[in-house]
Parts: C-alpha cells; sequence; structure tokens
C-alpha cells in the first residue's frame, strides 16, 4: 500500500514526487511510456516565464512569479541546466505598446520584480538583431531559460535517491475507489494507495473521469517548431512577440545548450497524441518569425518538431482534490505557465495533502543534491586529462557533434531511473542532438545500451519499446563480420 | 607537448594517401589521428566493389581499397593513433586530442593536413512534415549497421535521394531481403552515377521517381507510411499526385556535407559552395601550413579522385615542411560563371604549379552538347566540348602551366556555353 501515487512522470509528476521526497511518505510515479519526461515535457519552449502573463485571478497568475524564484537553487541543487537571460516582449506600434503597458501592470499585480519598459536604441542595443521597426518592449529580467526534461528527470533521479519509486511503462486502465483509498488497475497489474496526484498531461481529464466527476476537459494544444545549429548567434534574450486577436505570436530564444528555437505556433488536434508537424504549420512559424528579426538563418536549421499543450477548457491550471473523489488530486490543465509555476505548486500540492492527512514527518536524511554530471564537453583542458586518467571511458567519444564520451553515457543508464532508449540517451547526454542528428553515434549508442542492458542489438528502441530500430541480423552478419 | 612536422587529421582514404605522400617525399615525423575503431574510414562500410578503376586498374571493394593504404602506411612505419577524437585546432597548428589510452593530448604541428571527410544530410535539415518515429535513417547510418553491425533496419523500404549511397544501398536492402518499393528524387536527375542507376536500380526493377518528393511520415513509434508527391519547377508538391507507400523505413541519401567545425576553428575561410576551406594549388587553406583533402574540400564521386588529390596535398606538405614551397601569394582566383556551381582549388599561385593546373568543377544542372570555357579575365585559354554534364558527375580540366604563367590577370573563370 502506497501512501501517494503519482500519475505521469513528467515534469509536473516528477518535480511533485521530489518534494514529496521530503517526507516520510511511501511514494510511486508510475507513466506509460519508458522514459520520464517523454511527452508534454519533451516538446517545448523551455523557458521559466517571468510571470506577467496571465491574470492575476487565475492559479497560473497566483503561481508563476512565485515559482521562477525558486529555480537558482532548485537547478544548482539538482544539476540542471538554467540561464537567467531575460526576455523582451517587442512591439512595433502604438496599439503594441498599450499591449505592453497592460502586460506591465499585470506583472506589478503577479509581483514580477524589475521589469522595465523599454525603447528602441535600447533594444537594439541589446539585441541588435531585431527587426529595427521596434518601438518598445516589455523587459523582464527575471525570464530565464531551462532544460526542461533534464528537470523532470533530475527531479525523478533525486526523488528516487531519496526513496520513491518509479515503475514505467504501466498505463492506468482503471481506478476504483475503496476504503482509505484507490486500488489503480494498469497493464501491470494493481496498485493500492491511499492518494492519487494525476498529473497525466494531456491525459489528465481521462484519468480524473476513472473515478471522479468529469468536471473538466483537456485538449491538446500543438505548436511547431524550429531548431537551429549551435553558432548562430542571433538572439541573447528570450524574445516574444506582442499577444494580438490573432495569437501569442512566435518566441525566438537561445537554448541551454547554445541551440536557437523558433515557435511554436498553436492549434488545436482531435489526436491527444499527435506531435507530426505539418508544412503549412511550419511555414507560418518561419514567416511570423521574421517579423521580429531582421532574418534568420534558416538554412542552419537541425530539426524541427511539434509539441503539445495540455490545455483545459477553464484556460487555467486545475490544481485541486477532484470533486467527488476524496484523496484524488488533480494537477490539470498545467500548459504555460506550468512549467515556470512548478516549485511553486508543488509546495501547494504537499500543503494539500498535509491538510488532507495530516502529520507529514520531514526524513532526516533527505539529500536535495542529486550526484552531479559530468558533461566531458564542459571541462577545461587540464580536468579532461585527468578524468580520463582516472576513467579512461572519457577519453572515448561517441557523439562527435556534442562531444559526449561513452562514460557520460554509460553514467545516463545506470543513474536512478536511467535510460532505456537511444532518445533516452539523447535526453541526458546530447548524444544525437547536434547538426548529424544521431547519424554517426546512433549504431555506437545502441551497442553501449544493448551492452549495459544485457540485451540483443535488435531489443534497443529508439523512443517507445514499439520504437524499434533494427529488425533481425544481416543474412550473412557472420561473413561480413569476416570481411 | 607532442610535436609532429604533419599531422593528418581523419585516416580515411584522404588522410592515408597524404600521408604516404608526403612520406615518399621525404617528410619522416608523420602522425596519423583517426576517431574509427580502424584505419580506412568510410570506405570500411563499403563493401560493393567499383572502387580502384582510376588508381589501380581493376575493381576493388571499400575494405580491399583501404587495405592498400593501410598496409603500405603501416610498412612506411607511419604512426597513427585510432579511436582518438581531435577536439580542436589552433590557427598556431595546434591539435588538442583525445582517446582512452594517451587521455589527452596537445600535440604542436609544424603542418597539418585536414581529412576528416563528410557527413550525411539529415532529415533535420530538409524538415519532412510528419511525425518523427524511429525508422528513418541516413543511407550511411543504414549501411553501417548491415555492413559493419550486422543488423537489418527494415523489411519494405523508400529511398529519399538518389545519391550514390541512396542507390548503392537499394541493392545491399534487396540482396538482404527487404523491398525497396521506390526512390524518390526531388531534383528532375540523379545524384548518383550513372552506372549506380542501372547496376543498383534498373537491375533490380526498382523504380526511380525523378521530380518526386517525400510530404509525410507516419508512425507514432515505428514508421508505418509516406506519401510521396510530384513537384512544380519551384519544387512545391503538386496536389493530386500523391502516392501512399506502406513501409517501416526512409533511408534519406540527400547530400553530403564537408565536416568543417575543426577548419572553421583553426581561422581557415570556408567556402560557401563546396562547404569546405577554400583552397590553393596546394591544398592549403588560407591558414598557412593547415593543408586539406578529399571530401572535408568538396565532395567526389570517386575514392580514386579522392586519393589522387590527397597525394597532391601530401607533397606539396612535404615542401611546405622543406621550404619550397613558394608563398607568393598574388595569384589568381578561379570563379565559376554561368552554370558552374563550384570550382576547386578556389586560389592559385602559378609558381607552385608543376607542368599542369587540375581544376575540378561541378555545373549546377544538366547539359548536353555544350562547351566549358576557360578565360584569363577577358582572355579565353581553351575551350572544352562536353557531350554530356549532370552535377552528379565530377569534371577534371586540366591546363597547361604554359597556358597561364607569364599572364597578369585576376580572375580564371569556367562557363557553361552552347556549342556554335
Amino acid at each position: 500500500m502506497y501512501d501517494i501515487v503519482i500519475i505521469g512522470a513528467g515534469v509536473a509528476g516528477g518535480f511533485i514526487a521530489r518534494e514529496l521526497s521530503k517526507y516520510q511518505l511511501k511514494v510511486l510515479i508510475v507513466d506509460r511510456q519508458n522514459d520520464i519526461g517523454n511527452e508534454t515535457t519533451a516538446a517545448n519552449s523551455a523557458i521559466i516565464h517571468a510571470g506577467y502573463d496571465a491574470p492575476a485571478d487565475y492559479l497560473k497568475g497566483k503561481f508563476n512569479a512565485s515559482g521562477n524564484a525558486m529555480f537558482d537553487i532548485i537547478c544548482e541543487e539538482l544539476d540542471v541546466p538554467f540561464k537567467r537571460i531575460g526576455s523582451l516582449v517587442i512591439g512595433f506600434n502604438e496599439e503594441d505598446r498599450c499591449t505592453i503597458q497592460k502586460l506591465y501592470d499585470n506583472g506589478l499585480k503577479n509581483n514580477v520584480p524589475d521589469m522595465r519598459i523599454i525603447e528602441r536604441d535600447e533594444i537594439l542595443r541589446m539585441e541588435p538583431n531585431i527587426n529595427e521597426n521596434v518601438c518598445c518592449a516589455l523587459y523582464a529580467p527575471t525570464a530565464g531559460i531551462i532544460g526542461p526534461w533534464e528537470l523532470a528527470i533530475a527531479s525523478v533521479e533525486n526523488a528516487m535517491d531519496n526513496g520513491v519509486e518509479l515503475q514505467l511503462e504501466t498505463e492506468v486502465v482503471g481506478i476504483t475507489k475503496v476504503n482509505n483509498g484507490y486500488i489503480i488497475n494498469t497493464n501491470r497489474g494493481e496498485i493500492k494507495t491511499r492518494l492519487i496526484i494525476n498529473c497525466a498531461g494531456v491525459y489528465a481529464d481521462k484519468i480524473n473521469n476513472m473515478v471522479a466527476e468529469p468536471y473538466f476537459s483537456i485538449k491538446s494544444r500543438k505548436g511547431n517548431y524550429y531548431v537551429l545549429d549551435k553558432g548562430v548567434n542571433l538572439v541573447d534574450h528570450v524574445i516574444f512577440q506582442c499577444p494580438t486577436d490573432k495569437g501569442k505570436g512566435i518566441l525566438v530564444t537561445p537554448t541551454v545548450h547554445g541551440n536557437i528555437l523558433i515557435g511554436p505556433d498553436s492549434e488545436f488536434v482531435d489526436d491527444k497524441d499527435s506531435t507530426a508537424t505539418n508544412a503549412d504549420n511550419l511555414s507560418f512559424v518561419r514567416e511570423t518569425a521574421l517579423i521580429s528579426l531582421k532574418a534568420i538563418p534558416f538554412n542552419k536549421v537541425i530539426r524541427s518538431f511539434a509539441g503539445l499543450r495540455a490545455n483545459s477548457n477553464i484556460n487555467d491550471f486545475i490544481i485541486e482534490e477532484a470533486k467527488g473523489a476524496k484523496g484524488f488530486i488533480n494537477v490539470a490543465g498545467f500548459e504555460s505557465p506550468g512549467l515556470s509555476s512548478i516549485p511553486s505548486v508543488a509546495k501547494y500540492v504537499v500543503e494539500m495533502i498535509e491538510n488532507m492527512i495530516g502529520g507529514l514527518k520531514h526524513k532526516d536524511n533527505f539529500n536535495p543534491r542529486r550526484r552531479k554530471v559530468i558533461c566531458f564537453n564542459s571541462l577545461s583542458e587540464k580536468e579532461k586529462g585527468e578524468l580520463i586518467k582516472k576513467y579512461p571511458m572519457y577519453g572515448n567519444v561517441i557523439c562527435r557533434c556534442e562531444t559526449v564520451t561513452e562514460a557520460e553515457i554509460v553514467d545516463a543508464i545506470h543513474r536512478n531511473g536511467g535510460a532505456r532508449s537511444v532518445k533516452a540517451v539523447k535526453k541526458r547526454t546530447r548524444a544525437g542532438f547536434g547538426r548529424c542528428q544521431g547519424g554517426f553515434c546512433g549504431p555506437r549508442v545502441v551497442e553501449i545500451l544493448a551492452r549495459e542492458l544485457d540485451k540483443d542489438w535488435t531489443e534497443i528502441p529508439y523512443d517507445s519499446s514499439k520504437a524499434y530500430i533494427l529488425t533481425e541480423e544481416t543474412k550473412n552478419n557472420q561473413q561480413d563480420r569476416k570481411q | 607537448m607532442l610535436k609532429y612536422d604533419v599531422v593528418v587529421i581523419g585516416g580515411g582514404p584522404a588522410g592515408l594517401a597524404a600521408a604516404i605522400e608526403a612520406k615518399n617525399d621525404g617528410v619522416d615525423n608523420i602522425l596519423v589521428i583517426e576517431r574509427d575503431k580502424e584505419l580506412g574510414g568510410i570506405l570500411q562500410q563499403c563493401i560493393h566493389n567499383g572502387f580502384g578503376l582510376h588508381v589501380f586498374k581493376e575493381e576493388l571493394t571499400g575494405p580491399e581499397y583501404a587495405e592498400r593504404f593501410i598496409e603500405e602506411l603501416k610498412s612506411m612505419n607511419i604512426e597513427y593513433k585510432i579511436n582518438t577524437m581531435v577536439l580542436s585546432l589552433t590557427e598556431d597548428k595546434t591539435v588538442h586530442a583525445i582517446n582512452p589510452k594517451d587521455g589527452y593530448m596537445t600535440i604542436q604541428a609544424r603542418a597539418v593536413i585536414l581529412a576528416m571527410g563528410c557527413r550525411e544530410r539529415t532529415a533535420g535539415a530538409i524538415n519532412i512534415p510528419g511525425t518523427r518515429p524511429s525508422g528513418v535513417f541516413t543511407a550511411g547510418t543504414a549501411q553501417r549497421y548491415i555492413n559493419m553491425d550486422g543488423y537489418m533496419v527494415g523489411k519494405r523500404v523508400v529511398i529519399l535521394g538518389s545519391g550514390d549511397i541512396g542507390l548503392i544501398m537499394a541493392r545491399r536492402l534487396t540482396l538482404e531481403g527487404a523491398k525497396v518499393l521506390a526512390v524518390v528524387e526531388l531534383m528532375p536527375f540523379s545524384g548518383g552515377l550513372t552506372r549506380n542507376i542501372v547496376q543498383c536500380l534498373d537491375d533490380y526493377n526498382i523504380p526511380l521517381y525523378l521530380n518526386h518528393t517525400v510530404i509525410n511520415v507516419k508512425g507514432n513509434h515505428r514508421l508505418e507510411g509516406v506519401t510521396i508527391a510530384k513537384v512544380d519547377d519551384k519544387k512545391r508538391p503538386i496536389p493530386g499526385t500523391e502516392i501512399d507507400y506502406d513501409c517501416d523505413t526512409l533511408l534519406l541519401s540527400i547530400g553530403l556535407i564537408p565536416e568543417n567545425e575543426l577548419t572553421a576553428g583553426a581561422g581557415a575561410e570556408i567556402d560557401l559552395r563546396t562547404s569546405g576551406p577554400v583552397v590553393n594549388e596546394s591544398m592549403e587553406t588560407t591558414v598557412e601550413g593547415v593543408f586539406a583533402c578529399g571530401n572535408v574540400v568538396h565532395v567526389h564521386d570517386l575514392v580514386d579522385f579522392v586519393t589522387e588529390e590527397s597525394k597532391r596535398a601530401g607533397r606539396s606538405v612535404a615542401k611546405y615542411i622543406k621550404n619550397q614551397l613558394s608563398n607568393n601569394r598574388t595569384g589568381f582566383e578561379t570563379k565559376g560563371l554561368e552554370g558552374v556551381s563550384y570550382i576547386v582549388p578556389q586560389k592559385v599561385n602559378i609558381d607552385n604549379v608543376d607542368k599542369n593546373l587540375e581544376l575540378f568543377l561541378r555545373v549546377s544542372k544538366v547539359y548536353n552538347h555544350v562547351k566549358l570555357v576557360i578565360k584569363a579575365d577577358q582572355e579565353t585559354v581553351k575551350e572544352i566540348k562536353k557531350r554530356h554534364l549532370a552535377p552528379g558527375e565530377m569534371e577534371h580540366i586540366i591546363l597547361a602551366k604554359a597556358l597561364l604563367e607569364d599572364k597578369n590577370f585576376k580572375n580564371l573563370t569556367v562557363e557553361v556555353k552552347e556549342e556554335d
């Protein structure tokens, strides 16, 4: 019997688990995927918003700025890439200026610190590549960029280090209310628990409806993105366009790893799982992004992708005990600024639980720090040399584009919540994220995964367990090897 | 700090030939650095034959071709390090490299030969709409899985792009029991060699769709199908021409890109047309003492030409080490005009040309019955009749030194003209 089962190992479920791991509770996270942070967490703008957007009487407005303020400590403890680079909402006319003023005023209500409305000259000094017709901007220095799936992975790993359990490839098919809790039916059998926290992303409504009154719905709102190669020095801040009736515009931002991210558009899709990109939507992203900047080197695109936002019918987060299901907590509709709000939301959820069951006791031995992830490429010459002397596997470069070594990949496999797929290795080490997109390192990563997990090469998937890479050995495998 | 006269970065056909030639010409202290687990480069996964017709006058497989150079290199006691990755190269010719055995190495070279080859263009670069399932491979990656690692990549295959690796893989996959449903080419002509179209597609009844592209990729996990469509002259898909294929594999053979991160890091000028360094007649980049050869300079069709170019680089490096290379930098530049997409070398110092100046170039589209006109500024120095020119086949022009010396001109131009 668990005290708490969290459904969904995205950034919401993962971070709440980490918060709960501070207490003497028996906690389990389940996810239908074979990796942590593999759905909405894996494909979004990777921004920690300052918090001036959402109305103050929305949960989105309540939790964003306070969540934002916590990221420095969290990312230091969890060793997650995070940079507070600041954001600009840029305006080109008087109508935009009005919008920017409104955002500023709203930001004050939401307690966003240090905002300023700045004028053309200052904007162009900060960002020389911005379209020269810019007239004003809302500058919010507290906005930042983060590795979103790194945050989810690090949170779950740290939670596991502190006793939380993780069960992947576990799909919830039904929930039954029993005395003192719930029985969760999954493809892997029954799980008994006192409380449930529903962090199921685009399926949060479906999970809610298994046991509670169907009082909200979640739609997938899709966004297409482009990723540009490293070394394109386009912008140093997150550049937003002014929201208008037509939409929120397209943003251009650096990523924590030195790429440029451009997107997203916004389109409701019926298929909740569909992350297919679309040519028309990508051209929209391209054309709209060009309003912000003088030029964008689209010949440096190394990837396009689409991600989903879990949009609730009330356009706000739903963070509460479900109607008619005691001890079942929804953390739903967790679209942007969900990532930015999660530290604050997690604390709020713990308070809810304290109020429900009372007497939460801190663990004496809670360790807030995750074991450091060694990123070989960012070390000094001397450190590199010493590391290879100690662990020769650091001298074996597997991913040439991102200079990822064998030792880093092996470490990513053997940590708590470790990698089981090529994509999971990619999310943890960046092997395959570079300009060759895994062309060179793909086979080597498959080889290392197979070796470390004691599996055949054909058992190593790219992503989900159904996303197999290799079908069988070649007819004349032996003969080929001799040649 | 380690010290060598010449450090060769890359132990594929280019690096091997350059190192051997430099040694032959009297350079003793050479180090070849290879990142893979063996020398030979991509040749090791090219198990089909057809290599060596020009250099050895016989047909060899890729590994056989490589083996001849590897044996020679070893018999000459040229030093090499495998499993060794070069992290950076600086303008003063310091090479930073690592491997598990030697750790972090800082190597000072008097001259460097860049021979890193090229990489494949990926799906990301051409933005195919649709999902991101497994089963989408670049042709070279699939070749490595099949020929080196001994694993099949799929059963029903569509190939996008008709570059040589894609054509070779169409045959290879068929021989391994897979069904290759179609080869789809965006351009009105194939980027591959004619002999490969005949031997790899026609002989196996694999259809080639010119002026077509993949417009959708389906499957949330493994690839489940692709949609192809005909394109108009602006490369936009034409509605109503769609063909759906049920397939589990999409191979991409959509071009090769010279791999020049180290080159750019050393401060060498990159030619945006070739994506390789600007080189002179001696295969020297714009950084003195840093030479380059093979696919890192421009993508070749045949390894034989890589070998010849790399031998030239090796000989030049030997001259450089012996201070015999004229560094008179006031030569002329080559420029491709109408119909010529690039020319290598881009700069020429005629003092360093022995008897003939060799130019390598590609045309931008298919031409029949035309001539290549070569001019020194305005003066025509040579015309060469051509029955057929295609972007997939590199052209080689030999100009006698006598035609060019004692002339004072800035640009040597090449253009395609209708025959009179």
